[in-house]
């Protein structure tokens, strides 16, 4: 019981990252019909920024909050510079774009900072809390909450604003969102924009648990991309769902088959949900049938 | 009748002549190589034109992309890494083996797969590659795991085909054969049908083209090509590690495509042959190698969509396959 506590309380910490990092994805899927494989690597600025910043004296709160402010940047960036041009690219030259994207970045961080792993100082200390004869780090509570406020903040931006409205428009039909006055090209930049910030919130909450290199972003963002293929592409619902889920299964396929084996989940999880149900679990159904 | 400019016409237009430039070059190239270390640069060259034109066959001509490519290199690669060390099979019968055993693995994913459409295809198949690579990563039992494992060289009872210049001649001809078959493909039947589901899909279905079973023969063809580059390149590097089948090196293959031009046979030499000289000239620049892909993937995409090779023949004025 305490071992399966356990590994319960491991899916839910690296979970609540998929589930960050599918929401960014959801959020730039929704708007732009982009699928964003840049989104693991707003999570390694996060973390490796607000790190070298630290390194060279600056405050850690403070870091962190240049870091998303710099990460966020980055996302606009993106938009801007790669996605706007190639507009009416097909929907595999915008995902080659992205690719392209991380790989830059990665590039760049590679060169900036270093190769080696790095980690911050957990905002609440180290030592574990126990319940049930398992042991939980103060900071993966604090990953949950964060994450908990985030999709709750970004339900309320996206349900009870105006900027949310032109949000949801501009995913229904661009043409007729631009029709009614809304300007699409700053609402699809902004869901850039907050969604890397999403993504740079998680990798600095993250990293004083799973460590931090410039090369953790292609994992994530897959995994991201897997937990979204799990809730059903387009459903932030479902991104939430699926990126636990997806965090649990790898706990539990890592403690009671195999460990080496971890990684493989996320994509079983993928191919199987393809297979099997396209539209994943709280998607709509899009398949057609050959 | 046909007169003589009537005949030149026809001969012009014949589905093999963009070869011949090919192969003039090909010919020439060596006399022009200081080093064998560019008779090794062009036998790479040929290896990913072989895995990009057999990728070029099924996102060029049947629109279907695949972001796993290199899972089937992988394939082909530790068939002749395993094969004669671990189970004492000829290197020539075990990369025979691994292009049958990827035909087969192709078969296989590929019905479930091609179902599928745009970002699902493109997830599905990168999922496909990226499990592969985990699975060469993690069974170190066969594979040696993440460092890999050597790969004997191929011998004819006492003579080890080991000079570069050997293989580059064997490349070559490997390439030029790949091409042909390739283009005979396009010019079937089976390459009109492609070309239809290309278009659209219920259009061609409505003409009657079985468009599953075509989309499935063109997956497991570019398999082969794939296994088939992955073997070359497993041989001619004497070695293989997982790298062979990542998700960057799909990606790369994509890129040649694409670079290249979709749909253009002589685009997919050109697209591979500039990936694969780009880094070598910029070694100098180590550091930034992956700053400058990753620049250059994006650059591409967003301003020579078409790809060079198309993109120079509509400058042109001439008519490129």
């Amino acid at each position: 019981m305490a071992e399966f506590l356990q590994f319960t309380f491991s899916g839910l910490t690296v979970g609540a990252v998929y589930a960050l990092v599918a929401v960014g994805f959801t959020l730039i899927y929704n708007a732009s019909d982009v699928v964003n494989f840049a989104q693991g690597e707003f999570v390694m600025l996060g973390g490796m920024v607000t790190i070298f910043l630290g390194y060279a004296g600056v405050p850690v709160p403070l870091a962190a909050v240049i870091a998303v402010l710099i990460t966020t940047a980055v996302g606009l960036a993106l938009y801007r510079l790669g996605i706007a041009p190639a507009r009416d690219a097909s929907a595999v030259t915008l995902i080659i774009i992205t690719i392209g994207a991380s790989i830059f970045l990665r590039g760049v961080a590679e060169i900036i900072f270093d190769k080696r792993f790095h980690s911050l100082p957990a905002l609440f200390g180290s030592d574990p809390i126990r319940i049930g004869g398992a042991s939980i780090l103060p900071q993966t509570v604090v990953v949950l909450a964060s994450a908990l406020l985030i999709v709750c903040l970004l339900w309320a931006f996206i349900d009870r604003t105006l900027y949310g409205k032109a949000v949801i428009a501009t995913s229904a039909n661009r043409m007729a969102a631009t029709l009614v006055g809304i300007n699409t090209r700053t609402i699809v930049g902004a869901c850039f924009a907050i969604s890397a910030a999403i993504g740079a919130i998680a990798g600095v909450l993250v990293t004083p648990i799973t460590l931090t290199s410039y090369n953790v972003g292609t994992l994530l963002a897959l995994k991201g991309f897997a937990a979204v293929m799990l809730g059903g592409i387009g459903s932030a619902i479902g991104a939430v769902v699926g990126g636990v889920l997806l965090g649990l299964f790898e706990a539990f396929a890592a403690g009671y088959v195999s460990a080496s084996y971890k990684d493989a989940v996320a994509f079983l999880v993928i191919l199987a949900v393809l297979f099997a149900m396209p539209q994943g679990l709280f998607g709509k159904r899009t398949v057609e049938r050959v | 009748m046909l007169t003589l400019t009537d005949r030149f016409r026809l001969l012009q237009r014949h589905r093999l002549i963009p070869l011949i430039p090919l192969a003039a070059i090909i010919l020439v190239l060596p006399l022009l190589f200081p080093s064998a270390y560019y008779y090794r640069i062009a036998a790479l060259v040929f290896i990913f034109s072989i895995a990009a034109l057999g990728l070029n066959l099924l996102m060029g001509f049947a629109g279907q992309v695949s972001l796993g490519h290199a899972g089937f290199m992988g394939v082909g690669a530790y068939a002749v890494a395993i094969g004669p060390t671990r189970l004492g099979i000829a290197p020539l019968v075990a990369f025979v083996l691994g292009a049958i055993f990827s035909a087969l693995l192709a078969f296989v994913v590929g019905r479930p797969i091609l179902r599928l459409k745009g970002h699902y295809l493109a997830v599905a198949t990168l999922g496909f590659g990226v499990l592969l690579t985990i699975i060469f990563t993690n069974e170190a039992k066969w594979t040696g795991g993440p460092d890999g494992m050597p790969v004997q060289q191929i011998t004819f009872i006492n003579w080890t085909l080991r000079r570069v210049s050997t293989w580059y001649w064997i490349l070559a001809v490997s390439f030029l054969l790949s091409a042909v078959i390739a283009l005979n493909l396009i010019d079937s039947p089976t390459g009109r049908a492609l070309r239809a589901i290309h278009d659209s899909e219920r259009a061609a279905r409505v003409l009657g083209i079985d468009v599953a079973q075509k989309k499935l023969a063109v997956f497991v063809i570019s398999a082969v090509y794939a296994s088939v580059a992955g073997s070359f390149f497993a041989l001619i590097n004497g070695y293989v590690t997982p790298d062979v089948s990542g998700f960057l090196r799909s990606i790369e293959l994509v890129a040649m495509v694409v670079l290249g031009g979709m749909g253009s046979i002589v685009g997919s030499f050109v697209g591979s042959a500039v990936l694969v000289v780009l880094p070598q000239g910029l070694t100098i620049f180590h550091e930034y190698e992956h700053a400058i892909l990753g620049l250059t993937l994006m650059a591409v995409m967003i301003f020579l969509r078409r790809g060079i090779v198309p993109s120079l023949a509509a400058v042109l004025g001439g008519t490129q396959k």
